[in-house]
């Protein structure tokens, strides 16, 4: 099952090393992986999406709170929240064909970012099957380039609180 | 006053109470090494790199200490990649501090240059590299901190030559603050409580023991609760000393080339314990197939370690030596069902006593030495001593722990997690440095001696009498054991067809050497090693195709011996 999971962790020399370090070194994979400073210019967020089952994603959780420069995680996955990813789509674009797309993306409520005599570039914000089906639909148009973000993720207000990764600080 | 980076790491040790740093210089470090005969430790020259680390470890292992070691950049540093992980598999409190190129050189390929932070970050607890003069006693502090709390293991402090010239106050902290960073002691006492009801309905309960044990000094405890609810003890190859071998509930190690009666006794137990053990595939066999019948309670410092091999029907993180005070004091507290308990199953103890009487640990000594006779010998011979063990990685290694019996922590050193050859011999002197005045072996193997050989002269030079026993069957034993049962016997590059004579190569480095090459000879020569005051190399010439027994092939069952 695909969970997305939120990191908190110091914003120190080396630590994305460490995280995909032990993503790679234990064979657990990643999906999507963003990350960026925080309000608080020492820390930083990161969001991981990745598959395995509850045995898995146990032992993810488990080994990232293992990590000394680690001070939060939150499987997402079990509360309910949002999320969001962002793709920069380069789709080619000629002459009646632009009409076509200017309302692909009015629909899915994306924005046409640059115009170019042959292609645009179109930024779409959204879940990941929102992103997934903008792709399908775009394809017939021929897709130039794709730079896509990972996914970021926050819990809902009021939600109930999402369960810390493992039930205690590792050792 | 200022002090320069180099005094800080100096000052810093001493106040950590260092006593031995072994170490090899090298140009990154040369300000360290300028600054060393003011300081109170000793400083032991190793010769190569992976030896010192080898060597901190087995101080470490015998001691209970954090070890320390000190070497330069670059190939000083990769050098130490293989101790580092050997320490970490095996959860061992280790220091090691790594001289780097100035910091302004650092990704320029400079001569010298090795980003060790980069390589070791998957074979240490955590590491370090120091940016500035100004963050080096802290680092310091917290590395010594990480290496010795929670579940321990090694720490790595890169220290660039220009942060070590560099000078400022020096003030080594008295607190650590690692947000992240909270390793968990006590249990929780409602899964305490929930695993001790479990515990004392059981009618075949069994005690696993690993290495936690040791690490966390729960000998006492332990071995206090077994014999209160006299529950029969099995340790794994880390576990060894944690509970006397001598005594009637001891089952002796489980595994792969455990004995017959503890693996059967896992097969059929409904309430295993395991305690500071991590369910490693040496000790499981196939997975499913382990203790099919037992609810499991798990106790481990580390959360990773819980469900990560095996469903845990009670885990439990915390402390082992805190949780099995806690669970005496709870057991005290149900005196009446805990007597009920320890009376209620006398045909579980007496079916592992007729496991016991029907497939011994054996061997026939005829007219070719046997490696289990020289181990048996050695046991006897120290017996009252209280001698440390260090192993090599293979034959010799399990030979020696199932044929030598150990009553006592922290007097067993082997690499069990990462099997590095190699290390009995350092890791022997390092416990030797520690212990002066007591018997420290390294049982090694004609192959694994070859390994790390050249500390013959580092213990020479420091006078340190390790007695290393070479079981010489002219193969890489364990891995031609294989070859005969699983490979046809295609003996492919095991026979090791050129060794170097041990006496003389002993002799010529100022060492003892000794050699025997028939049984009758094999006690007096162990009393020549005995009485030797100096390093001795003791060749014993053993039975070439001699196999470890019993043994459960790679991936079946554990209940699947093959015995003698």
């Amino acid at each position: 099952m695909r969970h997305v999971i939120g990191v908190l962790v110091e914003n120190e020399f080396g630590v994305l090393s460490r995280i995909s370090g032990l993503f790679s070194g234990r064979g657990f994979n990643i999906e999507s992986l963003s990350v960026a400073e925080t309000d608080d210019p020492r820390l930083s967020h990161m969001t991981i999406v990745t598959r395995g089952d509850d045995q898995i994603i146990e032992q993810i959780t488990k080994q990232l709170n293992k990590l000394v420069n680690v001070l939060k995680v939150v499987d997402f996955t079990e509360t309910d929240h949002v999320s969001r990813g962002m793709m920069l789509v380069k789709i080619a674009a000629e002459g009646a064909k632009r009409v076509e797309l200017l309302s692909i993306v009015e629909v899915f409520r994306a924005r046409v970012i640059d115009l170019s005599p042959r292609a645009m570039i179109v930024e779409v914000t959204g879940t990941d099957s929102k992103l997934h089906a903008f792709l399908e639909t775009a394809v017939s148009f021929g897709i130039k380039d794709i730079s896509r973000t990972g996914m970021v993720a926050m819990t809902r207000d009021g939600a109930p609180k999402a369960r810390a990764g493992a039930q205690v600080r590792a050792a | 006053m200022k002090k320069s980076g180099a005094q800080i790491v100096l000052q810093s040790l001493q106040i950590e109470g260092v006593k031995a740093v072994f170490g090899y210089p090298g140009g990154a470090v040369i300000n360290l090494y300028d600054e060393m005969p003011h300081h109170q430790f000793t400083h032991y020259l190793v010769r190569h790199e992976q030896a010192a680390v080898h060597a901190a470890d087995g101080y470490a292992r015998a001691t209970g200490e954090v070890g320390v070691a000190l070497v330069t950049s670059g190939p000083g540093a990769t050098n130490t990649v293989t101790g580092l992980a050997t320490a970490y598999m095996d959860s061992i409190p280790l220091v090691v501090f790594t001289g780097q190129v100035p910091t302004g050189l650092i990704g320029n390929d400079a001569f010298q240059e090795a980003d060790i932070v980069g390589i070791t970050r998957q074979c240490t607890k955590h590491n370090f590299l120091v940016k500035d003069v100004c963050d080096l006693a802290r680092i310091i502090k917290e590395a010594f901190h990480i290496a010795r709390t929670g579940r321990p293991g090694p720490v790595l402090v890169d220290l660039p030559k220009d942060v070590l010239v560099a000078t400022t106050t020096f003030e080594y902290p008295e607190t650590v603050q690692l947000r992240g960073y909270n390793p968990t002691y006590e249990g929780h006492p409602g899964q305490i409580r929930r695993a001790v009801k479990i515990l004392l309905k059981a009618k075949r309960p069994l005690f696993y023991v690993g290495g936690g044990a040791i690490l966390d000094d729960a000998a006492a405890p332990l071995t206090a609760l077994a014999t209160r609810l006299r529950v029969p003890v099995t340790t794994t190859l880390m576990g060894l000393g944690a509970f006397p071998e001598d005594d009637d509930l001891s089952l002796g190690m489980l595994g792969m080339h455990g004995t017959y009666r503890a693996n059967m006794a896992v097969t059929e137990s409904d309430v295993m314990v395991a305690i500071g053990a991590r369910f490693d595939d040496r000790v499981t066999g196939r997975i499913d197939e382990f203790a099919p019948g037992a609810k499991i309670i798990h106790i481990d410092i580390d959360p990773t370690s819980i469900s990560k091999n095996v469903k845990v029907d009670i885990p439990i993180v915390g402390g082992v030596r805190d949780t099995l005070e806690k669970i005496l004091v709870q057991v005290e507290e149900l005196s009446d069902e805990a007597a009920e308990f320890a009376a209620g199953h006398d045909d579980w103890l007496a079916r592992i006593a007729k496991w016991r009487e029907l497939h011994k640990l054996a061997y026939i000594q005829d007219d070719v030495i046997k490696p289990q006779y020289v181990i048996e010998r050695i046991c006897e011979m120290t017996r009252g001593r209280d001698p440390i063990i260090s192993t090599e990685v293979g034959q010799n290694q399990m030979w020696a722990a199932q044929f030598f019996q150990f009553t006592r922590p922290r007097t067993w050193l082997s690499s069990g997690g990462l099997g590095t050859m190699g290390y009995g011999f350092p890791a022997a002197i390092g416990a030797q440095v520690a212990f002066p005045d007591r018997l420290v072996f390294d049982i090694a193997g004609d192959g694994s001696i070859q390994m790390n050989i050249q500390e013959l002269a580092t213990a020479v030079q420091y006078n340190l009498p390790v007695k290393v026993i070479i079981l010489n069957n002219g193969y890489l034993g364990m891995v031609r054991q294989w070859q005969e049962l699983f490979f046809r016997k295609h003996y492919s590059s095991t026979e090791m067809a050129v060794a170097p004579d041990f006496v003389k190569l002993a002799e010529a480095y100022g060492a003892i050497g000794l050699r025997a090459t028939h049984p009758r000879e094999v006690v007096p020569v162990l009393e020549q090693v005995l009485a030797a005051d100096r390093p001795v190399f003791a060749d014993f010439v053993i039975a070439r195709e001699e196999n470890v027994y019993p043994m459960v092939p790679a991936g079946e069952p554990i209940s699947n011996m093959l015995l003698v």
